[in-house]
Formats: structure tokens, sequence, C-alpha cells
């Protein structure tokens, strides 16, 4: 827009005052605008950024058995059916590797939380991670890479249950966490204390997520913990985690449950959640962020389309009531591009206005949100993108309409209708 | 005259057609939103027993002391010695203990795979307290209940995957590898939500179960609740010696007890008192009485039952209603004062303010209508798709009957005329000899 465009803001400002309840609506409702979508719209990002984290696994190719224990067995019975299970799932055809755990990723809760200090006397808030129990076929089966150190040996797996007192002296962790326990500094073979003692560092993997898909454990999401343990838990069952060889999943799957039920009946397996694919838990997981970014996604464009239909609707009918100006105004000689600017700075001008009071709410609306949905404290720079947003949607929407002004004749001024 | 103003509204509907669209398809929208976020609200706020709710309470003992509570209230559920206590006191208080329980059915004839089985220890008062309707057998008896008997109540679900729908009334069950004796075989029966155990399960929006068994017998099989806490900082439900958890100060069993007006609430409140009075001076606990009695749908509210999400969207829906209100003021004053004019005429040709207003609230009437309908077809088309964006076992139980058809018209209809109000005023104020005068 131009200088000449802008020496119109006194006459628009007075044409203004005499529309001055629509003028307001239009304020209203850009403002209210402003503010449900600008917190919508960083809803919806934080929850896109939330899912689409890799969990670091080769989750194309896994899948878990989620595995009960029958009734009348004790922990002994229980180890040894695990080891005779695994054993039984290595070897059949199609099964690249498996291990048992109590958690496994994208399962979106059942995760031991640890925590770990970096000394034995430290006093200041240790560390917290989440841990896996894993054997030395943990690593293999998930698919992740170790960076530094090496993986568990056979000989390091001990049974962990209600019975047992024995606690690891290694575990790996994740680059993530050993960063945040060690910063600048490198990890590996260093000692740290969990609650039941003192381990050494022994691996450090590249990445890997932990079983959380909530919002409380975001910042520890990649805080991960191999535990080198058998966890034989007659409440609870185990979690066969099996890696199928590529592209083999769907024979592989009914042939890993086959084998379970072959080695022993003394089990349960549930005939239609028993199994579930890495993928199909992270679509669960996922699924009330995916539905809230969906909602508060089609609701933005909704309100956007809604404000814009109300731009249009309100600016065509001054063009229209103002015709008679218009011509008088195009008579004494202004031109096309004078009366379409002084539309489109109109419009700028009562955005602007809507902004202001939208960009107030939009906190307020946010610091609401803070507190009732766990929601973080908006970014500086999400009220101008949505403002800029609603500056160009106001200058389109009024287009057709200043357009339709701009072509009005000059004869206009003296027709009669 | 009524309907001389119906066809002057028709007659101009075809006038502003882009703008009487406009206005229409944003109010359709916007009440179709409300309308959908509000019948998977309802789902999620749901009465479990209409009628019966109000009579339903849940006593609470504080057993861990003032300073291992949370902010002073009670465990939502009681230790094993409170919850026996209160229900040996039951006198003619229909009382209930019950817990979650998960059984291994394993087919007798050892052909089928075993399978796992959900359902709840209770007492015999849990029946027809929550009117779960038997279909075939009864309820077991009081000597059953005091005993354990190895007796069970199957759902209808059950009774038709094992026993193909036949009376099973004396069937035999092998659960944990114990014997159990089909007793009563419900009818259909669906509180939704699951309100009995929500303080173990933590989750209310799930079918019940499938069996139901002497709360006494699960004990006496050594049967772990799915959930329990205990009053040490560090929760361990493990205590491995069975035992040792029964007498423990862990909280596991979740109690009901029906009462039948205020008096019989105040009546229990005291009872409630004076238990808790005497555990003190028996010195159990080192506290004054703290103890509460909560109706069933306080209950549900103080479990945080309803989702966020559900909240969420209501709010969404509200505040995108609002907006379309607002755009529609505006619209509908473009609407009315295009018609500057006509008005002029009218009023000089002897209309009165009166006529002018019930002219223009006619047209938003009718305007609110077509929203309506359409609102009504889009809110049809949104429940339909609820499941894409809320939990489905949530979506599931949305759906559109005569209460939301009925909504959707009122709020359409309401909310159209809310905003035709100021536009109509405006409307009336339209001087008749002015607008003659001039030509727009």
């Amino acid at each position: 827009m131009t200088k000449r465009t802008w020496l119109q803001t006194g006459p628009i400002l007075a044409a203004l005052r005499r529309h001055r309840m629509a003028t307001l609506l239009v304020v209203l409702q850009v403002a209210l605008t402003l503010a449900v979508v600008s917190n919508a719209l960083f809803i919806v990002a934080t929850r896109v950024v939330h899912l689409s984290r890799p969990s670091g696994t080769d989750e194309a190719n896994i899948f878990v058995i989620a595995n009960q224990w029958g009734s009348g067995l004790d922990v002994h019975r229980v180890d040894a059916l695990m080891r005779a299970d695994l054993a039984a799932l290595r070897g059949v055809v199609g099964v690249h590797d498996a291990f048992a755990s109590e958690a496994y990723p994208l399962e979106g809760g059942w995760g031991v939380l640890t925590q770990i200090k970096t000394t034995s006397e430290q006093t200041t808030k240790p560390r917290l991670g989440i841990m896996y129990f894993a054997d030395d076929h943990a690593i293999d089966t998930l698919g992740i890479h170790l960076v530094a150190g090496r993986n568990f040996r056979a000989d390091e797996i001990l049974r962990s249950s209600s019975v047992d007192t024995a606690v690891a002296s290694v575990i790996i962790v994740t680059r993530s966490l050993a960063g945040k326990l060690f910063p600048g500094a490198n990890a590996l073979d260093r000692t740290v204390w969990l609650p039941d003692g003192p381990v050494r560092i022994i691996g450090v993997l590249d990445s890997l997520q932990g079983p959380y898909a909530g919002s409380t454990t975001r910042s520890i999401d990649e805080d991960t913990v191999l535990y080198p343990a058998r966890a034989a838990d007659l409440a609870f069952g185990t979690n066969y985690i099996v890696r199928a060889t590529p592209g083999g999943m769907d024979k592989t799957i009914p042939a890993a449950v086959a084998a379970l039920w072959a080695q022993s009946r003394q089990r349960l397996i549930d005939p239609d959640k028993g199994v579930v694919t890495l993928k199909q838990a992270r679509e669960r997981g996922y699924a009330t962020d995916r539905s809230v970014a969906l909602m508060m996604g089609s609701v933005s464009v909704l309100l956007l389309l809604a404000t814009a239909a109300g731009i249009v609707g309100l600016s065509s009918f001054w063009v229209s009531q103002r015709r008679r100006q218009i011509g008088v105004r195009r008579a004494l000689g202004a031109r096309r591009q004078d009366i379409l600017g002084y539309f489109l700075a109109e419009n700028f001008l009562i955005v602007t206005g809507g902004i202001v009071l939208g960009a107030l709410l939009a906190y307020a609306a946010n610091l609401g949100l803070l507190k009732a949905f766990e929601l973080a404290l908006m970014p500086w720079y999400v009220v101008p993108l949505a403002a800029v947003l609603l500056w160009l949607l106001g200058q389109v929407a009024v287009l057709g309409p200043a357009r339709r002004a701009a072509a009005t004749a000059p004869v206009e001024a003296i027709r009669q209708r | 005259m009524f309907g001389y103003y119906l066809g002057l509204a028709l007659r101009s509907f075809r006038g502003s057609r882009v703008l009487t669209a406009l206005i229409i398809v944003l109010m359709g929208v916007g009440v179709a939103t409300c309308m959908v976020a509000w019948s998977v609200f309802r789902v999620t706020a749901a009465d479990p027993l209409p009628g019966r709710s109000a009579t339903l309470f849940v006593p609470q003992v504080d057993n861990f002391g003032p300073t291992r509570t949370n902010q002073g209230e009670p465990p939502n559920l009681l230790s094993h010695a409170d919850a026996m206590a209160l229900w040996h006191a039951r006198g003619h208080t229909p009382t209930t203990l019950l817990y979650p329980v998960s059984f291994v059915h394993d087919p007798d004839d050892g052909t089928g795979q075993p399978s796992g089985l959900d359902g709840d220890a209770v007492t015999r008062d849990f029946f027809a307290m929550f009117g779960a309707p038997f279909a075939q057998g009864h309820v077991w008896s009081q000597a059953d209940d005091e005993d354990g008997a190895a007796l069970v109540v199957i759902s209808d679900r059950l009774n038709r995957r094992l026993f193909g729908g036949d009376n099973s009334i004396g069937r035999s069950m092998n659960l944990d590898g114990h014997a159990f004796r089909v007793v009563g075989v419900l009818g259909p029966w669906q509180p939704w939500p699951r309100f009995y155990d929500v303080a173990s399960t933590g989750t209310a929006f799930i079918a019940p179960g499938d069996i139901y068994l002497p709360l006494r017998k699960a004990i006496a099989l050594a049967k772990r609740s799915l959930t329990g806490y205990c009053s040490a900082v560090a929760a361990d439900p493990n205590i491995p010696d069975f035992n040792a958890w029964v007498h423990s100060e862990c909280v596991w069993i979740g109690a009901w007890v029906q009462l039948r007006d205020a008096a019989d609430v105040a009546r229990y409140r005291q009872f409630l008192v004076a238990y808790a009075t005497t555990q003190q001076q028996m010195g159990r606990f080192a506290w004054e009485p703290n103890i509460r009695l909560t109706g069933l749908n306080a209950w549900l509210a103080s479990q945080r039952v309803i989702p966020k999400a559900t909240n969420l969207s209501m709010m969404v829906a509200l505040s995108f209603l609002l907006i379309a209100m607002v755009n529609v003021v505006g619209l509908m004053l473009a609407r009315f004062m295009r018609r500057s004019t006509e008005i002029g005429v009218r009023r000089a040709l002897g209309a009165s303010r009166a006529a002018i207003y019930r002219q223009f609230g006619t047209e938003a009437v009718a305007i609110g209508m077509a929203g309506a309908l359409l609102g009504m077809g889009l809110t049809w088309l949104g429940i339909r798709g609820v499941h894409l964006v809320f939990e489905p076992t949530i979506a599931a139980w949305a759906h559109m009957d005569l209460p939301l058809m009925l909504g959707t018209v009122v709020l359409a209809v309401g909310a159209t005329f809310l905003a035709a109000l100021y536009p109509t005023w405006r409307a009336a104020q339209v001087q008749p000899a002015w607008q003659i005068k001039t030509d727009d």
C-alpha cells in the first residue's frame, strides 16, 4: 500500500465511526478468533511434535506378546518357563530375536521409574530414568545401537522377583541420560547409584524411548536404562518382545504364539489383545494426541473460514451502501486503486484493532489452559504468527468486495435507483 | 399476520442469497460442533444408575492419619479390618464390599486354551443395590457370604460364550484351578460409567466384568486386588505374604451403602464417627475421627472420571459457537440494514415498530430453523465420525436421540434469535420519512 493509501486513514476512521456496531463486531470476532486459533495451533504443534518422535527402535518389525501366568505357579517355575519360552521363540522361523521385559516402547505406561545419583552421598535431587528389564538379546531385538561400550553378557542377567534380593552391577543407558548424568564428560565405565546400590555403566545407546506416551514424563522420554534382569512376576506376567525378519511379521506372529502354547499351557494370552505390533502401539499410545491435534486443527480451520466469511459479508454490505460516495470520489478524480486501497486499508485497521484485543485474550486463555490442561507457556512468536495469518486472511477476504467497489463507475454518483 | 411475515422472510432470502446462506452455514456448523461435543460429554458425565444413584454412598475411614493422607482426605478404599467392621455392623443397611479380580479359567475338558476372566469379588448386596437383574438363578445366601462358598454369578455374555446361552445353573467352572458352581446368570446389565470399582480400576469407561464371586471366597483363595495401596510412603502392594497383606493397614476393598433418606444418611454418618472414635480409643488411630460419606455422582466427580479431552472439546465447541454468533450479528445487521428502504416504506405505510420487531423476529427464527436443520445433519455426521477424535470406548456410546435433536433445534433457534436482537432493534429504529427522501 502506498503513502497515498495511508493518507486515507483519517477519512476511514471517520467513516467507521458511522458504523460503530458493525466495526466493533468485526474487531471482536477477529479478537476471539486470534485468541482461540493461537492457542489451538500451539496445542496442535506440541501434540504433533510429541507424536512424531521416533522410538529409536525397528518399529516396523517388532511385535509384543503379552503373556500372563496360569494359576498355581511359583517364581522358580515361572523363571524356568521364561527361559524355555525365550529359547522357543528364538527358534521360530521368521523370528530375528526376542527378549522379555515388563514394558515396551510406545506402550503407554508400566515402565519402572528409577532414581539415579552420580555419587553415593549426593544430597541434591537425583536424576530420573525409565527402566526396561533386558537381557543380552535386548539390543538386537529392539534394533537399537550402542555408541560406546558393550552389551550385557548372558551371565550378567539376574532373576528379579518378590523372593530375590540380588541386584545388578551393570547397566546400559541412553546417550541422553548419560549426557544429563555427566554433562560434557564420558559416562562409560562410570559408577552411578540406583536406589538398590552402585552400578557401572557398561554401554551407551544411541537412543531409546521410554514406554510412556503421556505428557507427564515428556522431559525424560529419552532417559532410558536397560537393567539386566528377567522379572518373574506372578501377578502381571511378562511381555515377550519379538523382532521378526523384515517383511515376515504376518506369518511370524501366529507361529510365535503357537510356539509358546506348544511350550506350555500354563499361561494366558488374550486371543484378541494378547499380541500388539509396535505400529498398533504407536497408534494407540498417541490416540489422544492425534485426536486433540485433529480436533484443534479442524476447529481452527473452521474458525478462520467463518471469520473470512464474516468479513466478506460485512464488506460487501459496506461497499453496496457506499456506492454513491464511491461514485462521487471517482468523479472527483480518485483512481480505481485509490478505492481498492481504501477498503484494504480499512480492513487492515479493523483487523489490527482485533489483533491488539485478541493478543491480550490469547495470553489470558493460555494462562487459564496452563493450569487446567498441563499446557506449556506459549512461546512469544505464536501470537504474532497467528496475527500475520489473520492480517493476510482479512486482506484476501476483503479483496473481492474491494475490487467490486473499485469497479464502480463515476456515473454512479448521479444515477437514481 | 405471521404467515405474511414468513412470506416476507422467504422473499428476502431470495434477495440476499449469499448472506442468508452464510448465516445458516455458520449457525449450522456452530451448533453441530456443540452438539457433537455434548453428545460425548454426556457419555462421560452420565449417571450410571438414574433414579437409584441418589441413595448410594461411599463410606471412607481414615486409617492413614494426617501425615500420610493426601491433604487430609481419607483413602478411597478401606483396609480389610475397616471393611469387615462396616459389613458386620450393617444391620438393615444394604452394604456392598468389593474388589476387582482376575481369574484364569481353564476349560474342564482340557481342549480350549485357558483364558482370563475379569470381574469382582463382592458381598451379596451388590446385585440388589446396583440393580443387576438375574436372568437365571439367584444370588448366593447370607450363609454363603459368611462362609465364602465356591459359588459364582456370571454375565449373560460369558454364559453365551461358555455354555451357548443355555440354563447353566449348577454347572461347574474351573477358576484358578478351583471348582466353582454357577448359581446365577445376570441379564443384560450395563451401568455406564462402571462406577462401582472405579477407585480400584482407575477407569470407568470399561464394560462390567464377567464373574462375581463371594468376597470371602476370594480372600480365602488369597486373591489379590488389581490395586491397593499402603500408608507407607513407598506404596508396596507386593507384600509377599497375603495374610500379612490382609492384616495390614493397606487399603484395597471398596465399600458402598444404600441409604434411603437424609435421616438415614445422618444416622450412618454418626455411626462412622462412632466407629472411628472407638478405633481411636482402642489406640489404633492416633487422630480424631476423619470420615467421609459421599454420594455416587459426587464420588464419580471426585475420582476425576471425566477425561480432560472431553472437557477441552466442550470449551472449544462453546467458544466456536460464540464466535459464530458474533459473526452472525454482523451479517444479520448487514442483511437488515440493506433493507432500510423497505423498512422505511413499510413504516410510512403505517407499520408500527412492533410490527417491524415481529417481522424481523420471525425472519430470525426462520433462519434459525434452517440452521437447526443443517445443524442436525452435521451433528449426525459428526457423531458418526466421533471415533476419529475421541477414545473408541467412549465414542462407541455417543449417539443421536430425541433430547439431542431437540437440543439442536433449541440451540440453533435460540442462538440465532439472540444474535438477531440487536440488528432487529436497529431495523426498528429506521425513520419512515428519511428513508423515502433518499434513494438508498
